[in-house]
């Protein structure tokens, strides 16, 4: 079975993980819909379970969602997969942004943002001009951003409203543009086969997310910082990079590694991804919201698609470049 | 052809900046006669409201604009008469012409409307006080619907003096209906109107 895999052309091998995850999730959906006509006598119990219920169906749907997204950027290829995550940048830092109330004043740096570096950013992914795309936010918009504030003429909360402003972009265009940028890399030995590295990170994070959430829950350890995060502590975390390391060790085939070395870059992306998670939970405690989409159900209306990405927005440029300086890209 | 163009052109920007998310809290979208009153701080307040409400609707409520700015320019006077087909109600009163008599009209005609009571955009955190316009509404025209309405966050979109809109996410938020009641006073309805507004804006 395995060699059978191994031998089948990159199409095929990205093909065929499609239709595995595609399978899935349509048990998972038949399995939901089972239950969900399934008929309860006691009604308390019932009331309980169709609780449940909801939240699982709601996470079908996401991965429903970002599954189809994937399969749409693999088949229409690397550049629609790219604008794909530049309107998810665009909608997550319009989120972030929402929730880190600005003044007026700051209008010009906003217009800015949203409308010259995020082009100008996934621009240089897609011209593959890495070493400009490493250091033209960190350096270039660094410097560009706080000038445009400070000619408007408001120094009141300067310093909080142009950091809010840079951790933002930061977040939101710097990390999530590492992930398609992932595509234009040229591993060596690895021809049109970036896709799965894409993936790799992806479910590698998302599992990591996932196992921590999971093992929070049952081990009910005292958290680390409850201020912070009532479920984030080290038994889980630790619990939960180790797994999702392992995990990644055992998808080794799919990457240029092997398994030892898709184990560390596992590690290096779960580490950075459940760390930048728990940062943006104090941002958020910050802010005052328990969610970046819950206040939205009282206030914004927004989705609460920053609490899904964030992970992977910190997790994207240190695989990137943890990968790029290991095969000295 | 061009205005319907240009009115799905807007409606699908102003979702992609604002989300346009509508919460219909006091009362659900019914198609009977209407008039909304909402907070004013943003050209975009029109269209944000228009968009927060269902297609049904739409066709059937037309927002209040002031004349004089808004027939400046042939692009303003066919954006607001082609697109959103409003009503144009003169700022200053002359002596001969009562200037609700195009808004009784609209009304006569079974339309709604939208009203922005405070008769130009604010930039404060609470709206200004609100003029008489929705008080002689009401006494004239009784059997409409006063519903409130809270356009939260659309300041920051696209603040007054600015061209480019930035986006941020929006809502606005449908209230309780509230009526004239009998015998009650001018001051005393518009500071309950007002009240009613800024009630939304913590739901």
């Amino acid at each position: 079975m395995y060699f059978y895999l191994k031998n089948l052309s990159a199409t095929q091998q990205i093909g065929a993980l499609f239709v595995l995850v595609f399978g899935l999730l349509l048990l998972a959906s038949l399995t939901a819909f089972a239950f969900s006509i399934k008929d309860f006598a006691d009604e308390r119990l019932a009331e309980q379970r169709r609780a449940s219920l909801h939240s699982i169906n709601g996470i079908i749907r996401s991965s429903w969602l970002m599954v189809l997204v994937f399969w749409l950027g693999w088949m229409m290829g690397n550049r629609v997969a790219l604008i794909l995550f530049a309107v998810l940048s665009f909608f997550s830092l319009r989120e972030f942004l929402t929730l880190s109330p600005t003044r007026r004043s700051d209008h010009r740096s906003l217009v800015l943002a949203f409308f010259v570096v995020l082009p100008l950013q996934y621009q240089l992914v897609w011209a593959e001009h890495f070493d400009m795309f490493a250091v033209f936010i960190p350096v270039f918009v660094f410097l560009a951003l706080p000038v445009v504030s400070a000619l408007t003429n408001d120094p009141l909360h300067f310093l909080e409203r142009n950091a809010k402003l840079q951790w933002g972009i930061m977040v939101c265009i710097y990390g999530m543009s590492h992930v398609p940028a992932l595509l234009m890399l040229h591993f060596p030995g690895y021809d049109h086969r970036n896709a799965f590295m894409v993936f790799f990170l992806v479910l590698v994070v998302q599992v990591c997310m996932v196992t921590q959430h999971l093992s929070g829950r049952w081990l009910k350890k005292k958290p680390v910082a409850p201020a912070i995060s009532a479920s984030f502590n080290w038994q889980s975390w630790g619990i939960a990079i180790c797994t999702a390391s392992v995990f990644g060790a055992a998808l080794a085939g799919i990457t240029p590694w092997v398994p030892g070395t898709a184990f560390a870059f596992s590690f290096i992306a779960c580490l950075a991804g459940s760390l930048g998670h728990f940062v943006m939970k104090a941002l958020k405690r910050d802010r005052g919201i328990p969610s970046w989409g819950k206040d939205g159900l009282a206030v914004t209306g927004a989705g609460g698609l920053l609490d899904r990405v964030d992970a992977l927005c910190f997790a994207a440029p240190v695989f990137f470049h943890s990968a790029r300086w290991y095969f000295n890209l | 052809m061009l205005a319907k163009l240009m009115s799905y052109f807007l409606l699908g920007l102003i979702r992609v900046l604002t989300g346009s998310q509508a919460r219909w809290y006091g009362c659900p979208p019914k198609a009977e006669q209407r008039i909304y009153f909402a907070n004013h701080q943003s050209h975009a307040d029109l269209v944000m409201i228009w968009a927060a409400l269902p297609k049904e609707l739409r066709h059937m409520t037309r927002a209040i604009a002031a004349r004089d700015y808004w027939t400046k320019t042939p692009f303003k006077q066919w954006l607001t008469s082609a697109v959103f087909n409003v009503i144009y109600v003169a700022r200053e009163r002359t002596a001969d012409e009562d200037p609700l008599e195009p808004l009784l009209d609209a009304l006569s005609k079974g339309d709604s409307i939208i009203l922005f009571p405070e008769g130009t955009r604010g930039h404060a955190g609470e709206p200004q006080a609100f003029k008489a316009g929705l008080y002689n509404l009401a006494l004239k025209c009784p059997q409409a619907v006063l519903v409130p309405a809270w356009i939260n966050n659309v300041q920051h979109v696209l603040p007054k003096g600015e061209v480019v809109p930035v986006p941020v996410l929006c809502s606005v938020t449908f209230g309780k209906p509230m009526q004239l009641q009998a015998g009650e006073e001018r001051r005393a309805f518009l500071e309950r109107a007002r009240a009613a507004v800024i009630a939304l804006r913590d739901v």
